[in-house]
């Protein structure tokens, strides 16, 4: 396959450069700044303020409402297609999955018609695609690439991976609320991603076969286990649950955290500022424990795909994991079955003021070749019509510009909407919030602990990952 | 796994007398015996294949309701076979195979022959160190020379028209060079045997009509070798074409990847169609199998060539 | 010794360097390289300075470029706290080691046997019992999912086991996937050193036999005290190539866990591997246990070379 690039190759030696060490001295010269911007950054909800709903107005956090209140008609400010120069980019993407795959053609397509530049994407199976990141960026990666936000990003920023975009955010900063800003910023203030979408992370069901077996949907922690009981007694599986790539079940650590010990408490963690051998991190497992014996036995063996079938064959009650998954997996047919409710309250302090929902978004690699035409792409994608584009396809991300005008969004979508933008805080997952080094010793953590679950283990888990957390976490 | 390791030194072995050796006093017991365990092992043996055969040719429908073991409800298709070649673009993949690995097979014939010419035929104090250097370095793991030899291809910058990427890495040529340095070692033991048996009087006579080093490698050693060249081929192919380690850790575009390492690409593609995936690795295992049963002869030679002494 | 005129030389210069100078960059040098970079530590970006020992200070996580670490890569490597998956993959190693030594080549050098004897159909058995050893073990892989899987598969389905609350997860519980995949790699194993032994079965002096035959002795007295004795060098070679294979073990694994490290099955390859081919990458400490892997492979290889140069020499 050709990459029908122009321009030269970026051909940096990657054995001379010294320019991280400016990098990083413009990160440790803003060390108080990191601190501040992670907290931002898994703060706040997209102000995704669908026109319709009413919704579009949450306004309990500082950071929204300032936001929420701009007008809906600066969405209609859609980046000048001024860089319409024409030209032809590559387009590095991990939306493998059939359904992904043919929401982001969608976007692609919309783009080339709107800035005249041709995309060739190269799609690349998921796992690999971020195992092979590191590599990807400082070989030949593509001139845009798919990407998630958090840690996640300002990890390859700070390491001079990603070219900043400022200049792309001028112009489409007016689209998005602070929340949306932070998230795409780097460790050293600048920007290097533009968000696409995010989606919450719920408890899936069946609308038919709650209303068939009389179920209704729980709103505590014993209203939920109580449930669970009574879905296994009546032959259903409670809990679809799958764990063999790992990360799926960080989401069930998180969102028992946040439930537990809130959100600055889970922040805190994530970025080490307090051990994991502390008392809390216990009860989150504890709790953890008590739903575990409903959840699908096997799961280290078996795919997330797969609990998906077994939900939407009406084999398992339940599922928790991220809209972007379970109802991107559903047949067509199927999809108006399925609705969802928010992880039950555990501490009533809490509530369910938090959740996880992560933002995918697209940076632009430091050895991109075409960084022109690029940039034009990203401008068109900052904007309210690339995502109601995208989501014309995709029924189940929700978008974060401003004034998003979505009439497509199935009941899922505007669901999303109004829960994401209940909750006072929203932080990304912990493969996005923590080092990555750090999400992978707990994904083997955890899988250990869903073999064994008994208080021995969680002691020696918690031990083990105090342990790595002090290696990892030391610069 | 793709690369081989030699067998013992020693004569070519051509022998086939085979007919004075087979013991035949018919021990009954024992005879059945041998009869009912080589059986049940080969039905054993064969079943993996012929299940991924029949699961290949159920419709996903069927066999998320009944399961792979059923009786075939809902009939047999083609449908994963087409299916999988057109979604998945196998025909590049397949292209890609070819191009790495017909190249990377001459060459390392190629180069193996030389220095085993060289080795064998050309009195050299160093021989023995060399042939060392060469077979050890193919016994060792790949993994093992993965971390320094993945920063070099990042390093080592190609002309446009050799590497698409201007590297090394992630491209084809990187892939056809590590596999040709990685055979090389067993390649030039193997030969480097083989051509001892040649007898040294073809040589002297050559010498003596005046013929040049590169004509007595060129037109008297490597017809003689035409044989074990032939094995060798066999033998290369299937293991470059099976290989799936370099291509994972030296190539990052998906649409780059060889035929056998695009099969993880697929998994994750289509990981909720287990039936598209068995239909995929079926069709990946075509080449081998047209191989395997056309040059069986030669694959076995191959790994017998230069096995135990008289 | 031929005197060799000068373009003979060249011919000579070039027919030996090209193969030679591949082998040295692109075998040697990593080998050698890799050693080295075990006492580095280095995320892969921006380059290495070998001289310039690592410090500790700046943003947590964030990598500084490539410094000397000493010896500290090995000691995190062997510290079970630090890096819990050392200890189960050397375990894990050995057990591979020993099930291919103890099963899958005994396993082998019993269908070469049996075939060498001449029992009837003979060819079949060879073809079908070799078969495994032409595929990809990545195909292998994706081949026995299909007998594992969980609620579908050939294995559950049999013994009854494939509902949802009793299925026995062959891939995926940690104190079965190791043996599981095993079950794969014998396999395959199994065929390989069956041909291998068969060729060496094959090229043992026919007169052997007879006189032993002769002697008195029964078929498996013939092939312990007479044959065995005699293919001691092919003995060695497979137990060399039993060694190298066990060690080699990866891509079985590799496509069974989707390149995640799923418990159970964890190896020092893949262990390896994951500290270059993952999001962050440990380019010193996936060398140092690279290195680790080769001072365990020296022991065969250095087996194996002694053997064949030794009796070489003696020619």
């Amino acid at each position: 396959m050709s990459d029908s690039e122009s321009g030269t190759p970026g051909a940096q030696s990657p054995m001379s450069r010294r320019s991280v060490l400016k990098g990083l001295a413009g990160a440790a010269g803003l060390a108080v700044v990191p601190g501040a911007l992670l907290e931002a950054c898994s703060s706040k909800k997209p102000a995704a303020a669908s026109s319709s709903s009413a919704a579009a107005a949450p306004s309990t956090s500082a950071a929204a409402s300032s936001a929420a209140a701009a007008p809906s008609t600066s969405a209609a400010a859609a980046p000048s297609s001024s860089a319409a120069a024409g030209g032809s980019i590559t387009f590095g993407s991990n939306y493998s999955d059939a359904a992904t795959k043919a929401a982001f053609q969608t976007i692609v397509d919309a783009t080339t018609k709107q800035t005249g530049v041709q995309v060739t994407v190269n799609t690349t199976d998921h796992n690999t695609f971020q195992n092979n990141i590191s590599t990807y960026l400082q070989g030949t990666p593509d001139d845009l690439a798919t990407w998630f936000a958090g840690y996640r990003l300002q990890f390859f920023a700070a390491q001079n991976l990603l070219t900043p975009i400022d200049d792309v955010w001028d112009k489409i900063g007016a689209n998005f609320n602070d929340a949306g800003k932070s998230l795409s910023k780097g460790l050293d203030g600048h920007y290097y991603m533009v968000p696409l979408y995010n989606y919450p992370w719920v408890v899936f069901y069946n609308k038919s076969v709650f209303t068939a077996k009389g179920y209704t949907v729980p709103a505590t922690w014993a209203d939920f286990i109580a449930l669970a009981k009574k879905m296994k007694t009546d032959g259903l599986i409670p809990i679809a649950f799958a764990d063999k790539d790992g990360w799926p079940a960080l989401g069930t650590f998180d969102i028992i955290n946040l439930r537990t010990n809130g959100y600055d408490f889970h922040i805190q963690l994530m970025k080490h500022q307090v051990p994991w051998t502390d008392k809390r991190v216990a009860d989150v497992f504890n709790q953890w424990a008590e739903i575990l014996p409903y959840c699908q036995s096997g799961a280290t063996g078996r795919i997330w795909q797969d609990a998906a079938k077994a939900l939407e064959n009406k084999q398992a009650g339940m599922m928790f994991q991220g809209s972007n998954q379970v109802a991107a997996n559903y047949a067509p047919e199927n999809l108006a079955d399925l609705d969802f409710f928010v992880y039950p309250t555990i501490n009533t302090a809490y509530g369910t003021d938090f959740m996880d929902a992560p933002t995918d978004g697209f940076m632009l690699p430091k050895k991109a070749k075409n960084v022109a035409a690029a940039k034009a792409v990203l401008e068109y994608i900052g904007s309210a019509d690339a995502e109601a584009a995208f989501l014309a396809t995709d029924k189940y991300d929700v978008g974060l510009a401003n004034g998003l005008n979505a009439p497509t969004y199935s009941d899922i979508q505007k669901k999303a909407v109004v829960e994401i933008g209940k909750c006072k805080n929203v932080s990304q997952f912990m493969d996005r919030d923590t080092i990555p080094d750090m999400a992978t010793a707990m994904i083997k953590l955890i899988q250990g602990f869903i073999d064994n679950p008994s208080a021995s283990n969680i002691a020696a888990l918690q031990k083990s990952a105090e342990t790595q957390a002090k290696t990892i976490f030391t610069a | 796994m793709t690369a081989a390791t030699p067998t013992a030194p020693g004569a070519f072995v051509s022998r086939t007398t085979g007919a004075s050796r087979r013991n035949r006093p018919a021990r009954r017991p024992a005879s059945i015996a041998a009869q009912v365990f080589m059986i049940t092992a080969t039905v054993l043996w064969i079943t993996p294949v012929v299940f991924a055969l029949y699961v290949s040719l159920r419709p996903e429908k069927s066999t998320n309701k009944y399961g792979y073991v059923s009786m075939p409800h809902g009939g047999f298709t083609f449908s994963n076979f087409s299916n999988a070649w057109t979604q998945s673009d196998m025909l590049r993949f397949f292209e890609n195979s070819v191009r790495i690995t017909v190249p990377a097979v001459i060459i390392t014939l190629l180069l193996a022959s030389a220095v085993a010419f060289i080795v064998s035929r050309v009195s050299f104090k160093l021989n023995i160190a060399l042939l060392i250097v060469f077979t050890a370095g193919n016994l060792l793991p790949q993994q093992v020379l993965i971390t320094p030899l993945f920063r070099i291809y990042l390093a080592i910058h190609l002309p446009h028209f050799l590497s698409s990427s201007g590297l090394l890495y992630n491209s084809y040529f990187g892939l056809i060079v590590i596999n040709v340095a990685f055979q090389l070692g067993f390649c030039v033991f193997v030969l480097s045997n083989y051509m001892k048996t040649i007898p040294g009087e073809m040589y002297e006579a050559a010498v003596v009509d005046g013929a040049s080093l590169w004509t007595r490698y060129w037109r008297l050693t490597l017809p003689l070798c035409r044989p074990a060249l032939a094995a060798m081929a066999t033998l290369l192919t299937t293991w470059i074409y099976n290989d799936f380690f370099w291509a994972i850790t030296l190539i990052s575009t998906g649409n780059k990847r060889p035929i056998t390492s695009a099969l993880a690409n697929l998994q994750g593609q289509f990981v909720s169609n287990q039936n598209m995936i068995a239909a995929a690795a079926l069709i990946a295992a075509i080449p081998t199998l047209v191989v395997y049963v056309l040059l069986q002869k030669q694959f076995i030679a191959g790994l017998s060539l230069g096995s135990s002494k008289g | 010794m031929r005197t060799l005129s000068r373009r003979d030389k060249v011919v000579l210069g070039v027919l030996l360097g090209v193969p030679l100078l591949v082998d040295l960059v692109f075998v040697w040098f990593p080998a050698f390289a890799t050693i080295a970079l075990s006492f580095t530590k280095w995320s892969g970006v921006n380059g290495v300075n070998f001289f310039k020992p690592c410090k500790a200070g700046g943003l947590p996580g964030v990598p500084h470029p490539g410094c000397f670490f000493g010896t500290q890569n090995y000691h995190q490597a062997f510290n079970s706290g630090i890096t819990p998956d050392f200890r189960p993959a050397v375990e894990h190693n050995a057990i591979w080691l020993l099930v291919f030594i103890l099963i899958a080549t005994p396993l082998g050098m019993l269908f070469a046997v049996v075939i060498d004897r001449g029992i009837a159909g003979s060819r079949i058995y060879q073809s079908v019992l070799f078969l495994p050893v032409m595929l990809s073990l990545a195909l292998i892989g994706i081949i026995w999912e299909l007998i594992y899987s969980q609620n579908l598969g050939l294995v559950n389905t049999l013994i009854g086991r494939n509902g949802n609350g009793n299925a026995i997860d062959w891939l995926g519980n940690p104190h079965l996937n190791l043996w599981s995949v095993l079950v794969e790699a014998t396999w395959r194993q199994a065929g390989y050193v069956m041909v291998l032994y068969l060729a060496g079965l094959k090229a043992v002096d026919s007169t052997l036999r007879e006189a032993a035959v002769i002697d008195g002795s029964n078929g498996w007295q013939t092939f312990w005290r007479v044959i065995f004795p005699v293919m001691r060098p092919i003995n060695i070679v497979v137990l060399v190539v039993t060694v190298i294979e066990s060690l080699r073990a990866f891509d079985l694994v590799y496509i069974t866990s989707k390149s995640n490290v799923l418990p159970g099955l964890e190896l020092l390859s893949i262990s390896i591997t994951q500290n270059i081919v993952g999001e962050t990458q440990r380019i010193g400490f996936g060398s140092a246990l690279g290195v680790v892997l080769l001072v365990i492979s020296l022991v065969p290889i250095s087996i194996f070379l002694y053997q064949n140069f030794r009796v070489e020499e003696k020619r």
